[in-house]
């Protein structure tokens, strides 16, 4: 079998007396949809953290793509094809969505040392940031608001249009479709499958229509422990499961 | 279009200055706006790290004040005619401190900066802070080049055979030196550069997200605006004919940030129109009241609150992202 894309082993983080990561292993596979669930506090965004280099693990070790990636940080990792989304949007909000996907056009193709160039003016990086927009269903006309003045769906696809920029060779998504509504949900769900088998994704999620639409295997985080990894009809039915996160799901 | 009308007649208004105040009998306004001038150069030199960058640097002055101390140590050297611990010869030639200050300041600040940027938020303040104040601390004990009291420059620099001693020819210089510098700072602010400085003020977070160190960055507009700091204090020297270390001093600091902050955070012109303030309140509130701080405090509070970006709030077109 070909090697993982991404291998988490055996990851341990505390804070104080909580264990939010409780010694979790975990792999990507090349082209596979990995879905983490988990019920509220059980640990994914801290995971996740570890996983992009946000957050320092206590023990344990992380490779991707080939090679043992635990020392680098978050945007050596990133340089290398580790992407993400977040799940409390975080973008430059003082600029527009175009300029937000441009800069990280820019960022992918090499060192910022260039002082003379109108950035905004740069048709290489405004094409592919447009392009890019395209490609996660943002309008055209969205393409000039500022990222502050956008709809909180608008800004969940901008975040991942953004994500997208440097070609990465794997996607963290916290949560994408947290906070959107029915439709906007179905939408972001139709455009992760596009994306689905181009490139291995690591998606975190509450929807658990979108999960079992998506995921070619599902991970179960309950206290920072994975309690169960499957393919999805073996997650549906495992009683662990059922029990600790998908019943109390039904109850809401 | 109609933006640069307006900027080219400014323009020529400002090169005009001193003929107008010639006519009108107020020969002292072209000193007055040739402290504008320099101090205009050092607010947009801040301006690049405060304002685009959001790097609170709390020890700008000292960078103006080194650029001043080059410009008075070289001529107190050529004055003595020995060498600069005895090897740099000592000069009173503009074409040759003005580059050695922006040098000076430049190199200055890449070490301030390198140690500084590794911290950030109020440490980052506090650092900078303490470093300038160093930087002060050693000029008022250096004794050899006057300590507190100072250094007298009889002579302003030689520069193309240009009489700098003649109020007018010092403001065309200073007013040049400032087009050029807004000139310069308006393409890097747009660049790739500038993007990426934009988008650390925005958010670090989003700027590792898209693979960004920006350590590199941020020390490298931090070393630009020392030197462009340094060149406005170059400059001053010239003019005043004298540095001291209250050039350095932590007061100046925060009367730069004022500039920055009362003309508009991350504007172009900003920065010049917050020194225009500063230096023409200073001037008409201190013929008023010696306690003319007092009357400009609830000013600075009143503009800062009413007006996000500062008095260029009042020109919107030509705000931050349009200009
Ligand atoms: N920086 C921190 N300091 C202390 N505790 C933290 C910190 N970050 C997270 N935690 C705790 O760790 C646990 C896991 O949090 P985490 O955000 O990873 O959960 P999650 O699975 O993403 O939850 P949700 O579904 O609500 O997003 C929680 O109990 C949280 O309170
Ligand atoms: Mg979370």
């Amino acid at each position: 079998m070909a090697e993982p894309v991404l291998a988490v082993r055996n990851l341990v983080k505390r804070f104080g007396g909580l264990v939010a990561t409780d010694d979790l292993t975990l792999e990507v596979r090349p082209g596979e949809l990995h879905a983490l669930i988990g019920p509220n506090g059980a640990g994914k965004t801290t995971a996740i953290g570890q996983i992009c280099g946000e957050i320092a693990p206590d023990s344990g070790s992380i490779r991707f793509d080939g090679a043992d990636i635990t020392g680098l940080s978050f945007a050596q990792r990133v340089r290398r094809g580790l992407s993400r989304t977040f799940q409390i949007v975080q973008l430059l909000d003082d600029d527009t969505a175009l300029e937000n996907v441009s800069l990280a056009v820019q960022a992918a193709e090499g060192h910022s040392f260039r002082f003379w160039r109108n950035a905004r003016l740069d048709r290489r990086l405004t094409d592919r940031a447009r392009a890019l927009l395209a490609q996660v269903g943002l309008p055209e006309e969205r393409a000039r608001v500022r990222a502050s003045d956008l709809s909180h769906g608008e800004r969940k696809q901008l975040e991942l249009a953004i994500a997208l920029a440097p070609g990465p060779k794997l996607l963290l998504l916290d949560e994408p479709m947290a906070g959107l509504g029915a439709a906007e949900s179905l939408r972001m769900t139709e455009v992760l499958r596009a994306l689905k088998g181009r490139i291995p994704m690591l998606l975190v999620e509450h929807d658990m229509d979108a999960v079992f639409a998506l995921a070619d295997r599902v991970s179960v985080l309950v206290y920072g422990r994975c309690i169960a990894s499957g393919l999805p009809e073996a997650i549906r039915a495992d009683p662990a499961v059922r029990e600790a996160y998908l019943t109390e799901e039904d109850g809401h | 279009m109609r933006e640069r009308i307006v900027l080219a007649a400014l323009l020529a208004a400002a090169v005009a200055l001193p003929w107008i105040a010639e006519a009108l009998g107020t020969p002292a306004t072209v000193g007055v706006a040739t402290r504008i001038a320099i101090y205009a150069i050092a607010a947009a030199s801040l301006n690049l790290i405060l304002g685009y960058g959001g790097l609170v640097s709390f020890g700008h002055a000292a960078y103006f004040g080194l650029g001043g101390y080059t410009v008075g140590i070289l001529w107190e050297h050529f004055r003595l005619n020995e060498p600069f611990l005895g090897i740099i010869p000592g000069t009173a030639e503009l074409l040759v401190t003005f580059p050695a200050a922006i040098l000076v300041g430049g190199l200055a600040a890449a070490a301030i900066g390198a140690l500084s940027l590794r911290t950030s938020g109020v440490q980052f303040i506090m650092i900078t802070l303490a470093f300038a104040q160093m930087v002060y601390f050693l000029f008022v004990s250096l004794a050899v080049y006057g300590g507190d009291d100072g250094l007298m420059i009889r002579r302003p620099n030689a520069f193309l055979g240009l009489n700098l001693r003649d109020p007018a020819t010092m403001y065309w210089l200073s007013l040049a030196v400032l087009v050029f510098w807004l000139w310069l700072m308006g393409r890097v602010v747009r660049s790739r550069f500038g993007r990426v400085l934009e988008g650390v003020r925005q958010s670090e977070r989003r700027m590792a997200a898209i693979g960004i160190s920006t350590y590199p960055y941020k020390l490298a507009a931090f070393a630009i605006a020392g030197a462009a700091c340094a060149a406005a204090g170059a400059l001053w020297a010239n003019y005043a004919r004298f540095v001291s270390p209250d050039m350095m001093h932590w007061t100046k600091s925060g009367e730069l940030m004022i500039m920055v902050i009362l003309g508009g955070l991350g504007t172009l012109l900003g920065p010049v129109l917050g020194a225009a303030a500063l230096v023409g309140l200073e001037y008409t509130l201190s013929g008023i009241t010696e306690h003319w701080q007092f009357v400009l405090g609830p000013i600075l509070v009143a503009i800062v609150l009413f007006a996000r970006k500062g008095l260029m709030s009042l020109f919107g077109r030509w705000g931050p992202g349009n200009g």
